[in-house]
């Protein structure tokens, strides 16, 4: 347990020292400010869509760190060592998955008010969007793992990354942007759309871990 | 097919030297061993605790030489209550490879060979009675080869075991010799 606590202090802590946690942020308000040169500063329309804008660009921004959350670890050997050191590459990625939602999840919820103020959301829909994040993102956070495990060692994996995961990504996508005005129910089924992606992940991406060794 | 037909046991204080032409399945020997590969068939006993140096230092770049070492210190099994804590078991092993001045030093400042002696102080540092070393001597001076004997030699003196796959020669007395290709 302490080991897997080690774990998830480096991981955040090379999120943090990388500067991929600033740049997915950034990315994501740029989504956000791309969307009002687009459609025309019309205030009413903005603040109709903006609840979906927040979500289309949360999972844009999610793609961002997939290619270093496994890649780079698997090159250096890390993953062998932990490996060695009896460690399941499940658990690995469990903790990998705790790790980059800390990174992630909390630091969007707060660009997402930012994003609301440009958008012009009113409040109620502000906190819409925020419990919808506080419930989606550690399901996006799983599936960027287990998609980052995926595609490691491939030639382009950036590119199917986002060809793996966004198709993926959907089910949160529709629930979560639908919860906005969805009510309760929508609200459970993003909840157990992101359960489903939290529970199964860690072993997708493990087995994937360990297939890579050989 | 890499290799077939191959067995051998190491008795505790005793070591293996593989040897053999580059591409023969020296590494591939090793990883089986460290459970990191499955063999196509047979069968591999190993202690649950044993330590790994392979061809990448897995040491964090960005990290102090003595932080990163700390990190993998804290994740070894405890092989006995009485050893000593992770801080005190990097020190010695630091200190035993020679790089305890530059503990300060992150790791992306090291050279070839300091990094190479920084993957051996990780091995030392983790107490595991089998030591799997993948040429180790890789990118080494003469003066650290002969540390690496020596670190070797205290190992097997105190119980340990070793499995060494190399094509440059190291002192390794009474070792069982394995061949390939």
């Amino acid at each position: 347990m302490s080991g897997l606590l080690a774990l998830i202090a480096r991981d955040v802590r090379i999120a943090w020292a990388s500067g991929g946690i600033v740049n997915a942020l950034a990315f994501f308000l740029l989504v956000t400010i791309l969307f009002p040169f687009a459609v025309g500063p019309d205030t009413a329309l903005l603040a109709r869509i903006g609840g979906g804008v927040i979500w289309a660009a949360a999972l844009l921004a999610a793609l961002m760190p997939v290619e270093r959350l496994i890649g780079p670890d698997a090159e250096s050997g890390v993953l062998d060592q932990l490996a060695v050191r009896g460690i399941s590459m499940a658990a690995a990625a469990a903790a990998k998955i705790v790790a980059h939602w800390l990174g992630f999840g909390p630091p969007l919820m707060i660009a997402a008010v930012l994003a609301a103020g440009l958008l012009g959301l009113p409040p109620q829909t502000l906190g819409a969007v925020e419990l919808g994040l506080l419930i989606g993102t550690p399901g996006l956070a799983a599936l960027a793992v287990a998609t980052s495990a995926l595609v490691t060692g491939l030639r382009g994996a950036g590119a199917v990354a986002g060809l793996v995961m966004l198709p993926l990504a959907v089910p949160l996508l529709i629930f979560g942007a639908g919860s906005i005005d969805g009510g309760a129910q929508a609200v459970k089924l993003l909840g157990a759309v992101s359960l489903v992606l939290i529970a199964g992940a860690p072993f997708v991406a493990g087995a994937a871990m360990r297939a890579g060794m050989e | 097919m890499l290799f077939e037909h191959i067995s051998f046991e190491v008795p505790p204080g005793g070591a293996v030297s593989v040897s053999g032409p580059n591409g023969v399945g020296k590494s591939s020997l090793i990883r089986i061993a460290a459970g990191l590969l499955r063999p196509a068939d047979g069968e591999v006993t190993c202690p649950p605790h044993r330590a790994l140096m392979a061809e990448a230092a897995a040491l964090d770049a960005a990290r102090p030489l003595g932080a990163a070492l700390h990190f993998w210190a804290t994740l070894d099994p405890a092989p006995a209550p009485s050893s000593a804590s992770a801080t005190a078991r990097v020190a010695k092993a630091l200190e035993a490879v020679g790089l305890a001045p530059i503990a300060a030093v992150p790791v992306r400042l090291l050279s070839t060979g300091q990094r190479r002696r920084a993957a051996l102080a990780r091995v030392v540092a983790s107490d595991a009675p089998l030591w799997l070393l993948d040429e180790p001597a890789n990118g080494l001076d003469v003066a650290s080869v002969a540390m690496l004997e020596r670190l070797i030699a205290t190992h097997r003196a105190g119980g340990g075991a070793v499995a060494v796959a190399t094509h440059l020669p190291i002192a390794l007395p009474d070792a069982i010799p394995v061949v390939l290709g």
